[in-house]
């Protein structure tokens, strides 16, 4: 009945357990307020059955910030220990929880943190930037998402039942195969990512289609936003590079649990397999996840600097060619393999050729900055915050792409320090950008600015302090992932984790400003639809937009389609009349199947067949239920547009 | 109308994004099997599994259902509903046959101690084509609810639509066998 699931699994050490009682007790409280305010059909009918992408953008928004909130723990957690233990006196966690932690931490961060928060700003954007209603297909968009849920709990319900993974957010074999780690941490992993790796691949499709086939009339693919274009090269990345994931952990999941033998030491399993095939997705994931950065940056830049973006068609050129270049450098995470020299040449030659098309990004954003009346905003900062450290990344990538120097820094911190230069300072600050920019858009009132400046000041500040001395202690011979350190390292180690203080300090301050500006609302309310005088699509409707998004589908007369509208006289941008439009019906399935999904990973985990079984069989039994609904939306007349605008008084 | 053209255009378009990534999938185990291939670990070999008229037969079954599933589609263009219904039955019948080839062709390794967790070489060879298999399997259920959505609702322009894109996945099953047939049995048949 319970597989290999047995009482002692939910037995933790001292320090274990605090997790283990703050999960249930959070989420008994959730349920319990949930009762108590009497919310639950608000929630069923608001949140868990919407298809409007808007609310999907916020619920990935509130994911992505829990877990930021967990995977900055366990970072804490992380440079605690580092900066109290040495030789003789081993810090106060255990090889293994510290193991534990420092896996959750990188998966959480990539796959729960930066991907939801990822598909929240597209989610929000990419449809009303190209004058669309929708994505291409809303109810795969919530099962999508859902599915990331789902992921996201299979990691969190290790923390109560089990444990997790002890072997680095890339679970290399043999370590990660059942002969050195027999426990279900590493089952754990594979499910939650297999799960949430589906949603994502769904996702990537559905936002490559609605960018396709979804445009506005008029714009045609050189008018897009830059945000547009790389949130397309993002997809198409996805699209390419998820499916290696799901085979690459398919594989390690047959090794353990059917026994096989593809990455095993023994009876011919290739450990190196493993390693080219992860990669081959991971270093494209990289690029997933900045590319949609630099598109932010792309349109917070012109908007700010008061300029149109200098060089939109190199832009273009430059994310297209990054897409492909990513394919082409995966061997760089492994120059140690001793795949020879030419090999190696090959793959350091490619990784340096990279660098030119992201150069000339920089280069494009400093010469629309150039002789533009800079407006000095919280995403402006955040663009300049990114601009100084995603450079010194930059420049310590090249460094490595070099096969010799490789050898010499491979894993050590100096890497350590690498990418998260890059995705700190790259990813997440454009992401920050990001949510200053658009947030009016999305709540319907402004930001409060002097408290996004401080949040944005502790976090740079925070970021140098943590992670600079990272690059310093990789040269003095510091690997990644030590729970103990030698004594000489311990200064650099105290001043990192005083780093990671003010970075916490950093995201009070974000937590501050929302709260703070919720309070302030009223007196920063956006009546206008448009607070920073925008250039493109999205600022044409009103804050929040309604849930059909345009009355009338604009039409588009050039790039800063918006813009032209202001400034032409004789636009016709808005002109024409109220048509009906079909409207997505609500549908519980998204929840139901992430919640089956949830059943077939647990299920598998703890060798309950049953349960897995049953989860994969309702599934596919929902599927098909729904594919017999015909009415899967409803009409809302031209009538009811026209009621329902006017009352917004606009 | 326009609105309409649009959707059926979306979802062709959609589905064809979806079978390049499941393409990337296939190349992943293809690579796979190209890199394990001879790690046969003293085990049996792709040499001396490959039984070839056992194979062909094999591949012609999953052509002829290639061939049948394309009459269903000029059946259903057409109206004719019992045609296209039987067209769908013959395609159903000849995946099922392909997949009850497939699985003696499995139990007869397992018993003989070829079973997939006894060499590197066994484990992809299983892995590579029971994922195909899945796929024809999936595709076998998916042809089912069609063929339910042809027989309560009858030929509506929604279920020619569905029609078209299972034909397409079904086509795509065949070119996938068609490489596993030549790079898996073909060059192991050498």
């Amino acid at each position: 009945m319970f597989g290999i699931l047995t009482f002692s699994a939910l037995i933790h050490g001292p320090i274990e357990t605090v997790p283990q009682v703050v999960v249930v007790v959070a989420g008994l409280a959730a349920v319990a307020a949930l009762f108590y305010f009497k919310k639950w059909k608000w929630l069923y009918r608001e949140w868990l059955t919407t298809l409007d992408h808007k609310k999907i953008a916020i619920m990935y928004f509130v994911l992505s910030f829990v877990m930021l909130l967990r995977g900055g723990v366990d970072a804490a957690m992380m440079r605690v220990q580092q900066a109290t233990s040495l030789p003789g006196s081993p810090g106060y966690l255990t090889p293994d929880h510290y193991g534990q932690i420092f896996t959750a931490h990188g998966v959480i961060m990539i796959f729960f943190v930066a991907m939801p928060f990822m598909f929240a700003i597209l989610n929000y954007i990419v449809p009303l930037q190209i004058g669309a209603r929708d994505v291409a297909y809303p109810f795969l968009n919530s099962v999508s998402f859902w599915l990331t849920v789902a992921g996201a709990m299979l990691v969190n319900i290790s923390l109560v039942i089990g444990d997790f993974a002890a072997t680095g957010w890339l679970a290399y074999p043999p370590l990660s195969e059942l002969q050195y780690s027999p426990g279900v941490g590493v089952d754990y992993y594979i499910w939650a990512l297999q799960i949430a790796g589906v949603g994502t691949l769904i996702a990537g499709i559905n936002f490559l289609v609605t960018i396709i086939k979804m445009r506005a009339p008029g714009m045609s693919l050189m008018r897009m936003p830059i945000f547009i274009w790389t949130s397309f090269g993002s997809m198409m990345l996805v699209i390419f590079a998820f499916p290696i994931l799901t085979v690459t952990l398919a594989l390690l999941a047959l090794d353990r649990t059917l026994g096989m033998h593809f990455f095993t030491t023994d009876l011919g399993g290739n450990v190196m397999m493993y390693v080219n095939l992860i990669w081959a997705w991971g270093h494209p994931e990289v690029y997933i996840l900045i590319l949609p950065a630099f598109g932010i940056f792309s349109e917070v830049v012109p908007v700010f600097s008061q300029k149109k973006l200098f060089g939109y068609t190199s832009m273009v050129v430059a994310t297209l060619s990054i897409v492909v270049l990513s394919f082409l450098v995966w061997v760089h995470h492994f120059f140690t393999m001793g795949a020879g020299a030419d090999v190696n040449a090959f793959f350091g030659i490619m990784t340096m050729v990279i660098a030119i098309p992201t150069g000339a990004k920089v280069f494009n954003w400093l010469f629309t900055m150039f002789r533009g009346r800079i407006l000095f905003t919280t995403p402006m900062l955040w663009f300049m915050g990114f601009l100084s450290t995603f450079i010194i990344g930059g420049m310590s990538g090249v460094l490595m792409s070099i096969p010799g120097a490789d050898f010499e820094l491979h894993n050590s911190l100096f890497l350590v320090a690498h990418f998260h230069n890059m995705i700190i300072g790259g990813v997440l600050f454009g992401f920050f950008a990001g949510v200053a920019y658009w947030f009016p858009k999305v709540a319907g009132f402004r930001l409060n600015e002097r408290i996004g400046k401080w949040a944005f000041w502790s976090w740079i500040v925070g970021f140098l302090l943590a992670f600079m001395p990272l690059y310093i202690l990789g040269f003095m011979g510091a690997t990644r992932r030590l729970d103990m350190v030698d004594p000489a390292w311990q200064p650099l180690f105290i001043v990192a984790a005083v780093g990671v203080c003010v970075i916490a300090l950093a995201v009070f301050f974000q937590v501050l400003q929302l709260v703070v500006s919720y309070r302030e609302r009223r007196g920063r309310t956006d009546t206008t639809g448009d607070p920073w005088n925008g250039r493109t699509l999205e600022w044409a409707t009103s804050s929040p937009p309604p849930f059909y998004n345009f009355a009338i589908i604009p039409k588009v007369e050039g790039r800063d389609a918006w813009w032209i509208k202001k400034h032409l006289e004789n636009s016709a941008i808005k002109e024409g009349t109220y048509e009906d439009i079909e409207i997505p019906k609500n549908s519980f399935f998204g929840c139901i199947i992430a919640a089956c999904a949830f059943a077939l990973g647990f299920g598998i985990v703890w060798h309950m067949w049953w349960l897995a079984g049953v989860g994969a069989i309702v599934i596919v039994v929902c599927l098909v239920v729904r594919s017999f609904d015909e009415h899967t939306e409803y009409i809302l007349t031209a009538a009811e547009i026209e009621k329902l605008e006017s009352a917004y008084g606009k | 109308m326009e609105n309409k053209t649009i959707l059926k255009d979306k979802n062709m378009f959609g589905f064809w994004v979806y079978l390049m990534s499941d393409c990337v999938l296939f190349a992943g185990l293809f690579a796979t099997y190209a890199v394990l291939y001879s790690s046969t670990y003293g085990n049996a070999s792709i040499q001396t599994i490959v039984n070839l008229p056992f194979v062909i037969t094999e591949t012609l079954i999953l052509l002829t259902s290639s061939f049948t599933v394309g009459l269903a589609l000029l059946a259903a263009q057409r109206g004719k509903k019992a045609l296209t219904l039987f067209a769908l039955a013959l395609t159903l019948a000849l995946g099922v046959a392909f997949l009850g080839m497939e699985l003696s062709e499995f139990s007869r390794l397992v018993a003989q101690g070829s079973g997939p967790s006894h060499s590197a070489f066994l484990s992809i060879f299983f892995t590579l084509l029971g994922t195909h298999g899945l796929h024809v399997f999936l595709g076998s259920i998916w042809m089912l609810v069609l063929m339910a959505h042809v027989v309560f609702k009858g030929l509506s322009e929604g279920s020619t639509r569905k029609l078209l894109l299972l034909s397409l996945f079904w086509h795509f099953l065949d070119i996938i066998w068609i490489f596993i047939f030549t790079f898996v049995y073909l060059f192991g048949a050498l």
